[in-house]
């Protein structure tokens, strides 16, 4: 086997997440989203950076490289993640009550078989579903059912950290806002924080305090909600923003920003800022360095030269 | 999972030749189940009077053509004046009656009690007239009696060896592709290094290892080891694909963000779902592990008298000479042949019928 090149899924991702915070993530396929999620759960291993991980008594750790046995239950406990695929993500040779028991008796949170089983029932109705369907096999289920069994095993063990990798994009349309109104209600109810992935940027607003917008691996913009959706600052930020159809039909037309070609390969990706192929408002500069993530108003982070020359000229000016 | 049961099962009942091959495996395991009860003679004692004796002839009816009920004669023993050759001849004088529940020689049925009785056979003692299906071997021992209890090793050596090799292949193979890297190479190459091997050599090689000194039912044993551990290395192979592609399906990332520990995470998620597969190929390696015992005896390096199965009887017709004057000699080779063939039936309509694309086609 030859190796001809790597992929450079994830390149520039800088961001922390506290208790309670929903973080949204969007970004167009490819692009690094997925990636990220599975690195914050360590089932990949990244090559560079790190990932801090502070345990219930705020004692920090440092698990880049891998889960140390002091860790690594306490971590595998706080941090749960609900996968894209609901048809691929319950074994179909294991009954829904094994399956919502896996976490459970891998944390042994209960010693007693029959407390164990009463927090099994307790668990599907909590998710909207009839607790005798524990007997039953997962093709017995239809898509959006399976994601609520899903969503009842990543919560038994009542992580602080969920994270949801496109939990809606494999469901009927109908389906999508029910599953997302139990999320939103699960983490009222239980406190928990969220990594919201999505290229359903309506979703991500509906869900998330901050949104991250990514672009080949990169953090081209982050800011609240309602800042990215007022003010989009990014050039690719605008672009996504008017790609969103509108909700009225007669007033069904697409933004003026148009994105140009496909997104470059990440085995070979462009110099200086990512986006600066495709890019409207290109310069000079776009080719040759990376933008620095400059805050534009309190919260509001956006890598790209065109805001820095903004503020670099309005400084003189001033 | 039960709709998928129901589903193999009426699929593979439609498949004619598989339901053939699984009624005709039923009656032969039956068979070799109560062999020394079916067999007329005790498998091991042999009988002077009846070296290389002919398949009896079975008549019906007496001289006057009156029909008495199946019967054979009393045997008598004369010499050709010019080659020495052994004659037996029909003495139509002396009729033995062919009768069921016989008492004759004592067994030891299934080596628990001690009994004589027969399911079939005839009063008179051995010495004057006996019933010989498939004739006798030299030393003058029933040969369909041998054959019965001889399938018991024939047939029980496939079960076995095929259990314990996909049990080290699937473990194997699982290991190989869960994984992957070094490791992966390291197994992969050395499945290939034995693969690379000539089987024949490495089963006598691997044969000689078994000490002459020990008893036939260790013998059997050791047969069974050197079998299976040849034939691991196609199972582990595929487990190992499969493998490849099942670690990367999202419900086993979700049992490791879980945090299942590896060792859960193979048997419980992995093998199982690799489980049809493995069925298939049990059913489809059982052929050649009987093969492969016949061929291990039929060089005399396998089961050893007085314990026998299918390969050491065919040994007795190693040459020509011996096959052309005692043909009947190479029936176990037809048992053989019947049970291979059985199971590939039963194989590939259980190939066929946990494919659920095939299903989709038949729809």
């Amino acid at each position: 086997m030859q190796v001809t090149g790597y992929v450079k899924a994830l390149e520039k991702v800088d961001f922390s997440i506290s208790e309670r915070e929903t973080i949204g993530i969007v970004g167009e396929s490819g692009c690094g989203k997925s990636t990220l999620g599975k690195t914050l759960v360590k089932i990949h291993e990244p090559t560079a950076g790190s990932i801090i991980y502070f345990d219930p008594n705020g004692k920090s750790y440092d698990i880049t490289n891998g889960l140390t046995k002091e860790v690594r239950s306490t971590f595998r406990k706080d941090v749960q993640m609900i996968f894209q695929n609901p048809y691929d993500s319950l074994d179909p040779r294991m009954t829904i009550r094994d399956t919502i028991l896996e976490p459970i008796q891998t944390h042994k949170l209960f010693k007693n078989l029959k407390d164990q089983d009463r927090y099994v029932r307790e668990l599907l109705s909590k998710v909207g579903l009839d607790p005798d369907y524990g007997k039953r096999y997962p093709h017995e289920f239809s898509g959006g059912q399976r994601q609520r069994i899903a969503i009842a095993r990543s919560i038994s063990v009542n992580p602080r950290l969920l994270i949801c990798d496109e939990p809606t994009s494999a469901l009927d349309v109908s389906v999508q806002s029910q599953i997302i109104n139990l999320l939103k209600q699960i983490q009222r109810e239980h406190n928990m924080a969220f990594i919201f992935i999505s290229h359903n940027l309506d979703v991500v607003y509906h869900m998330s305090d901050r949104i991250l917008v990514m672009y080949l691996g990169n953090i081209v913009e982050s800011a609240p909600s309602r800042a990215i959706f007022d003010n989009p600052t990014h050039p690719y930020t605008q672009a996504l923003m008017s790609a969103i159809p509108n909700w009225n039909p007669r007033e069904r037309k697409l933004g003026t920003v148009k994105l140009e070609g496909e997104p470059p390969s990440p085995i070979n990706p462009p110099t200086g800022c990512p986006f600066h192929p495709r890019c409207e408002f290109r310069m000079d500069i776009c080719a040759r360095a990376k933008p620095e993530p400059t805050e534009i108003s309190s919260g509001h982070f956006c890598a790209c030269h065109l805001r820095d020359l903004t503020i670099d000229s309005s400084r003189s000016a001033g | 999972m039960e709709s998928t049961k129901k589903r193999v099962m009426q699929s593979f009942f439609k498949h004619r030749l598989g339901v053939f091959g699984l009624i005709v495996l039923i009656i032969m395991y039956l068979l070799v189940i109560f062999a020394d009860f079916i067999a007329p003679y005790n498998f091991a004692t042999t009988h002077t009077n009846f070296v290389y004796g002919k398949p009896s002839k079975i008549s019906y009816r007496d001289r006057d053509g009156k029909w008495i009920g199946p019967h054979i004669y009393e045997m008598k023993k004369s010499r050709d004046p010019i080659t020495y050759q052994v004659i037996f001849t029909q003495d139509t004088s002396k009729i033995v009656p062919i009768k069921f529940f016989v008492r004759g020689e004592e067994y030891k049925f299934l080596g628990l009690f001690k009994s004589d009785l027969h399911l079939f056979g005839v009063e008179q003692t051995p010495d004057r007239a006996m019933l010989l299906l498939f004739g006798a071997d030299r030393f003058g021992r029933d040969v369909f009696s041998r054959v019965l209890v001889g399938g018991r090793v024939s047939m029980t050596v496939g079960l076995l060896g095929t259990f314990l090799s996909v049990f080290i292949g699937a473990i194997v193979g699982a290991l190989s592709g869960f994984y992957g890297g070094k490791i992966d190479i390291l197994i992969q190459r050395f499945i290939e290094l034995l693969r690379s091997f000539p089987r024949i050599p490495l089963w006598l090689a691997l044969a000689v290892i078994v000490p002459p000194s020990w008893p036939s039912t260790w013998v059997y044993f050791g047969i069974v080891t050197v079998l299976s551990l040849i034939g691991w290395m196609g199972v582990a192979r595929v487990i190992r694909g499969l493998v490849l592609s099942l670690k990367e399906k999202e419900f086993v990332l979700a049992a490791r963000v879980i945090g299942v520990s590896d060792m859960k995470l193979v048997t419980k998620h992995l093998i199982p779902n690799t489980l049809s597969y493995l069925i298939v190929v049990s059913t489809l390696s059982i052929p050649g592990m009987i093969l492969g015992e016949s061929s291990i005896s039929f060089l005399g390096l396998g089961i050893k008298e007085p314990m026998t199965s299918w390969g050491l009887l065919l040994k007795q017709a190693q040459s020509l000479s011996e096959l052309e004057a005692h043909p009947w000699l190479m029936i176990p080779g037809i048992f053989i042949m019947v049970a291979v063939l059985s199971f590939n039936f039963v194989g590939d309509a259980l190939r066929d019928a946990v494919d659920p694309y095939r299903t989709v086609e038949k729809l």
